[in-house]
């Protein structure tokens, strides 16, 4: 689950790290009011879940309420790499002598965390990467040992960050592997980690992504309730079912995620575009199947749905059942092509056979199935 | 031969007790695996159909042989499950149980590496494995299987997996050992682990394998193929038309910053002399020709 950067820096705060203060607001006037309480300047930031924010006009600086308000009124409703800005945040501007980069995630690969520490920071990491890979220093820690001291000091003494701030910098960043670890994030990242003036070390963006399955050891709600989803994305979710939006016009069920993935696939072989990714798990009952039709059925791009099913523990007269007792419940817009294989798959499809019609077919496999509803899809549209 | 898990592998479950463990673990002994034990630590002395309860990991493998862990805790107990297995002395960890926290994952992936360097690690979140007509331990549709060889498989992801034991067993080919290792971000068991082990085994002549997008397990699989592995390896891997940066189901299943296509992981294994089918069906046809050059 990605935070914005407001979230991202009370996370932060949380684990006592110095953030700048600030408030999260919606509209011009809240702007307006919140650079007041704070006393100008401040910088104005638009608050998505993308980066390339500067460059879009999405961050500016404010020297007083005027600009405050010009500003506020410009970014907001601003599209940012098709991300329609909501919500900023007004923070107190930070004066900048240096700009670092830090952040924690998993290394797949090596199954350890993986921290990089540049003090080229400031820029995206990629193009240091590729420009001066030299001027990121990783260290690779055990998640059993967690960050030890001396590995946290020569990690910071390989970065050449300001020699004066090396045990402000340790003592950041032991509380950064802190808030990964303890706090559950699959990435926290702090770019830019400023120097200021005063010597201090400042945390003055702030990107992290929270892990969705340790939300019986976090309050997460606050975190869910700001998610931006589509609306389809929206009621999926609240169903239970793995969805993700797409932008084509061929419904897609399955029973299985990389089914799932498989059968998007496939109906984009055959020349096809998806509605959709829906994995309703191996249940199949017919209430599971309801909702996963009433999700599709709502999506006013839907002009024929691929039901495809492969029964392993699930048996196919049970999934059979489902879609026969679903289409009874749920009104469907669009003509069904099922395929229906694996345990008991005879079974499932003499069932499904009396109920057969020009709105309910059968195909015997996945690319015949894809065949036929992408052909729907296409005859629909033209 | 098989790899893992054979006729003698005897079975203790975590989670027994459990709906989702009460429910799979039978029908793991109805297949005719050796479910000799479950656990939890209030119950013990009691049984569930026949089979006997223990307190814990250790007094199931003291008191029964139990050479195997099956973990069908809930994602909050799963670390400590996973150490107790490990402690309690079996060889093998099955953890089915989805959503488990990717630093508990880290950490006792790295400890079990540490401290039990010797048992392995299946999972977590993933179908378990199956060796037909000798073990089948975890959520596998047993008769979805034909015994024998000469294809073993190692897969991502659990329908797809079922997906391609069903195929094989259409066009009348069987299979040693059936594995899934799942599709989270840590998982116990690489794809590199299982090709080794079907390199070794003798009734393993040609390996299926499957993959999705996200991670580069397929890469690292497809530079381990070309150094080590002189059997037929056919593969498919799901997710070529994913959208970067949505997870397609699985935790792990993510393209992000460029890394982890479907593309670029076919383009590695075809280098290494694997055979791609661009679908399932597609893959079953190459391995249905590649077994009849045997």
């Amino acid at each position: 689950m990605d935070l914005f950067e407001y979230q991202g820096k009370q996370f932060f705060a949380s684990y006592g790290m110095p953030v700048s203060p600030g408030e999260a607001v919606t509209t011009v006037d809240g702007a307006v009011a919140a650079a007041e309480r704070l006393g100008t300047p401040v910088m104005v930031k638009a608050q998505v879940h993308t980066g390339g924010r500067g460059k879009a006009g999405g961050v500016k600086f404010a020297p007083d309420i005027d600009a405050v308000r010009t500003h506020a009124s410009n970014i907001l409703g601003l599209d940012i790499r098709g991300h329609i800005v909501q919500n900023l945040w007004i923070e107190k501007a930070s004066d900048i002598v240096e700009e670092y980069y830090v952040s924690f995630t998993l290394d797949r690969s090596a199954k350890t965390h993986l921290g990089m520490l540049s003090a080229k920071g400031g820029v995206e990491i990629e193009t240091v990467a590729v420009e001066s890979p030299d001027a990121i220093a990783k260290i690779w820690v055990d998640p059993v040992d967690g960050l030890r001291e001396e590995q946290c000091r020569q990690w910071v003494l390989d970065a050449n960050l300001n020699p004066d701030v090396t045990d402000q910098a340790m003592e950041l960043l032991l509380k950064l592997y802190w808030a990964y670890n303890v706090g559950d994030a699959d990435l926290v990242e702090i770019n830019p980690l400023i120097l200021t003036p005063e010597g201090q070390l400042h945390v003055l963006d702030a990107k992290v992504t929270l892990d969705g399955n340790a939300g019986f050891r976090h309050d997460l709600t606050a975190f869910e309730a700001t998610q931006p989803r589509d609306e389809r994305e929206a009621a999926a979710h609240a169903k239970g079912l793995q969805y993700v939006g797409l932008e084509g016009s061929v419904g897609v069920i399955d029973n299985g995620a990389g089914l799932a993935m498989s059968t998007v696939d496939v109906v984009n072989q055959v020349g096809g575009k998806p509605a959709n990714f829906l994995d309703i798990g191996g249940g199949a009952n017919a209430d599971v199947m309801a909702g996963a039709l009433e999700v599709i059925n709502n999506d006013p791009d839907v002009q024929s749905i691929f039901i495809n099913i492969f029964g392993g523990i699930t048996r196919g007269e049970e999934v059979a059942n489902g879609i026969i007792e679903a289409m009874n419940r749920v009104d469907i817009a669009s003509p069904i092509v099922i395929r229906l294989d694996g345990t008991n798959a005879d079974e499932g499809r003499a069932l499904l056979e009396p109920h057969l019609s020009d709105r309910l077919m059968m195909a015997p496999t996945m690319l015949e199935a894809a065949r036929e509803s992408v052909a729907l899809a296409d005859g629909a549209a033209s | 031969m098989s790899i893992f898990v054979d006729e003698n592998t005897k079975v203790v479950y975590q989670g027994l007790t459990g709906s989702q463990g009460r429910y799979y673990g039978m029908l793991n002994r109805d297949y005719g695996t050796q479910v000799v034990a479950g656990t939890n630590p209030k119950k013990a002395g009691t049984d569930v159909e026949g089979v006997p309860i223990f307190a814990s990991v250790a007094d199931a493998v003291e008191a029964t042989g139990a050479n195997v862990s099956c973990v069908f805790i809930p994602a909050a107990g799963v670390r400590s499950a996973v150490l107790e297995a490990a402690v309690g002395g079996v060889e093998l960890i099955v953890v089915i149980t989805e959503g488990v926290p990717m630093h508990d994952e880290a950490y006792f992936y790295n400890k079990l590496k540490a401290e039990h360097p010797h048992v392995r690690l299946l999972g977590p979140n993933c179908p378990g494995l199956i060796s037909p007509g000798k073990a089948n331990i975890g959520i596998t549709a047993g008769h979805i299987a034909k015994e024998g060889g000469p294809v073993g498989i190692v897969s991502r992801s659990g329908t797809l997996t079922y997906q391609a034991l069903y195929e094989l067993k259409q066009k009348d080919i069987g299979c040693t050992t059936c594995v899934g290792i799942g599709g989270d971000p840590v998982p116990g068991t690489s794809f590199i682990d299982c090709l080794a082990a079907f390199e070794e085994d003798p009734e393993t002549e040609a390996v299926m394998m499957i993959g999705e997008i996200g991670g580069s397990a397929e890469e690292e699989a497809a530079e381990f193929i070309a150094a080590n592995v002189s059997k037929p390896v056919v593969a498919y891997i799901a997710g070529l038309t994913a959208p970067p940066g949505k997870k397609m189901g699985h935790a792990g299943a993510i393209v992000s910053g460029g890394k982890g296509t479907a593309q670029a992981k076919m383009d590695a294994l075809a280098a290494a002399g694997v055979q791609i089918g661009q679908s399932p069906s597609e893959a079953g046809d190459i391995m249905a020709e590649v077994v009849a050059q045997l």
